[in-house]
């Protein structure tokens, strides 16, 4: 009879360890206290982000990029996610947010009403970023255009369609620590951060485990292609012998050394380190040349 | 007698087989034709794009007849007559390429991303051979052009 209770009482207590290590966790309250939001660094900050690769319509080319009406899909092992309207539209897009709304998206994976997004909207990466930028982003975000393209639900089994097991999940996988911590220069640590926060390179570039966390030692090791065809490279130094020139013509042309170009989603990504400076380019050069060597 | 026999069994195994070869593939050799051919100019715009690259990463010295040379051959290149290169069924489904059958599925856009190349080809033809700064300041736009139709086109490698 004792043990029974001893039984019982366990599992409670599991069931509320659980239930709290599952909660969302959004930012304090006055985490933007005294921050302004500047419109040109946050356009800067929405290339760099990569915002538009996944969130404009799919085949959406030159100033059809600025409309952030989503809609693409993302295939994984785990279902089907399908990128979310984020234009300026009141209703169907985030016109509604406040900058708070959009800093606990980003860096925490938490919406306005308290619910866990999917780690396919990669917080994991954007919780390394500075919280000015994300005020500035959005001042940026709120000159886009609006459309009312409802957002599309994600087509998730079970158990993953549970929102709230997210919470262990993040509790497992999300960490807000640099993966290249070595000592940097300025131009390298501006290079890891463009490439581990908002670029999040690491979220394709580096493999994950059977729950879909990223293997942190083979970072920029490569990766099966989620979409089931090809492989995305290893761009660690084991792999990728460009020099730190060719890489920052790479992301701003999309020529490789040996003047092949880049496709899939990839060229998405060359179309937006193109608006970047020259010196951010050569900054994640940098940084890719500080990243620890896998064959 | 016995080398007849063999002699007859070759020819009609010969004859089968140039059958079989005839029968599957008229089609197809016209499409991996157009396959090489497409190859062949990629190749060649590789080529060119190369220099004028190298350059403007600094990994060559700027050489102004060299660039102009480069860039008008590209405009050259990307103003050739492409109506054979395209055959229908000289697509992934058909034959080894990383050809994306949707190119027939929306011929207008494909051709409109060609044209977008012959324009950026010739806005550096107008001018490489005026100074490094100017083929540093189209490189982008020439590979926005080439990307913009491997991104929608182009089979990722398997």
């Amino acid at each position: 009879m004792r043990i029974l209770r001893w039984i019982v009482g366990l599992a409670v207590l599991a069931a509320l360890a659980g239930w709290g290590l599952s909660a969302p966790r959004p930012l304090p309250d006055d985490a933007l206290a005294g921050l302004d939001g500047d419109v040109t660094r946050g356009k800067a900050v929405f290339d760099a982000g990569g915002c538009a690769s996944c969130h404009s319509a799919e085949g959406a080319e030159g100033a059809a990029r600025l409309v952030l009406s989503g809609g693409r899909a993302f295939a994984s092992p785990f279902g089907t996610f399908y990128a979310p309207n984020i234009s300026s539209d009141p209703e169907r897009g985030i016109g509604g947010w406040g900058a708070q709304d959009l800093a606990n998206a980003m860096m925490r994976g938490v919406s306005p009403d308290g619910a866990h997004y999917y780690p396919a909207f990669p917080y994991t990466s954007y919780i390394r970023a500075n919280l000015q930028d994300v005020v500035d982003l959005h001042a940026y975000l709120a000159t886009l255009p609006a459309d009312a393209t409802p957002s599309l639900a994600h087509d998730v089994g079970f158990p993953f369609n549970i929102r709230r097991s997210l919470g262990v999940w993040k509790w497992l996988y999300l960490r807000d620590d640099w993966i290249v911590a070595a000592e940097l220069t300025g131009e390298e640590a501006r290079g890891r951060y463009l490439a581990e926060a908002l670029g999040h390179c690491g979220e394709c570039h580096s493999p994950r485990g059977a729950l879909g966390g990223l293997v942190k030692a083979r970072w920029l090791a490569g990766a099966p292609n989620p979409s089931g065809r090809g492989t995305i490279p290893n761009i660690t130094p084991g792999a990728l012998d460009w020099s730190v020139a060719d890489i920052a013509a790479y992301l701003e042309t999309g020529f490789t050394p040996d003047y092949d170009s880049a496709g899939g989603h990839m060229a998405e990504v060359v179309a937006n380190f193109a608006q970047l400076t020259d010196a951010d380019r050569q900054a994640v050069a940098a940084y890719l040349k500080r990243v620890a060597p896998v064959e | 007698m016995k080398q007849s026999f063999t002699i007859l069994a070759g020819a009609v195994v010969a004859v089968a087989m140039a059958g079989t070869v005839i029968a599957q593939s008229d089609g197809d050799k016209a499409a991996e034709a157009a396959q090489d051919a497409r190859e062949a100019q990629m190749d060649l715009y590789a080529f060119n794009l190369g220099l004028l690259g190298d350059m403007a990463k600094g990994a060559v010295p700027y050489d102004a007849a060299a660039a102009q040379a480069a860039a008008e051959n590209l405009a050259a290149l990307s103003a050739l007559d492409q109506s054979r290169l395209w055959p229908e069924g000289s697509g992934e489904m058909s034959i080894e390429t990383r050809a994306k059958v949707d190119i027939w599925d929306d011929m207008d856009d494909f051709t409109a991303k060609a044209d977008d190349l012959m324009k950026a080809a010739a806005a550096m033809a107008e001018v490489a051979g005026t100074g490094l700064e100017a083929v540093q300041g189209q490189m982008g736009a020439l590979g926005g052009a080439c990307g913009a139709c491997h991104k929608a086109y182009r089979a990722p490698e398997s």
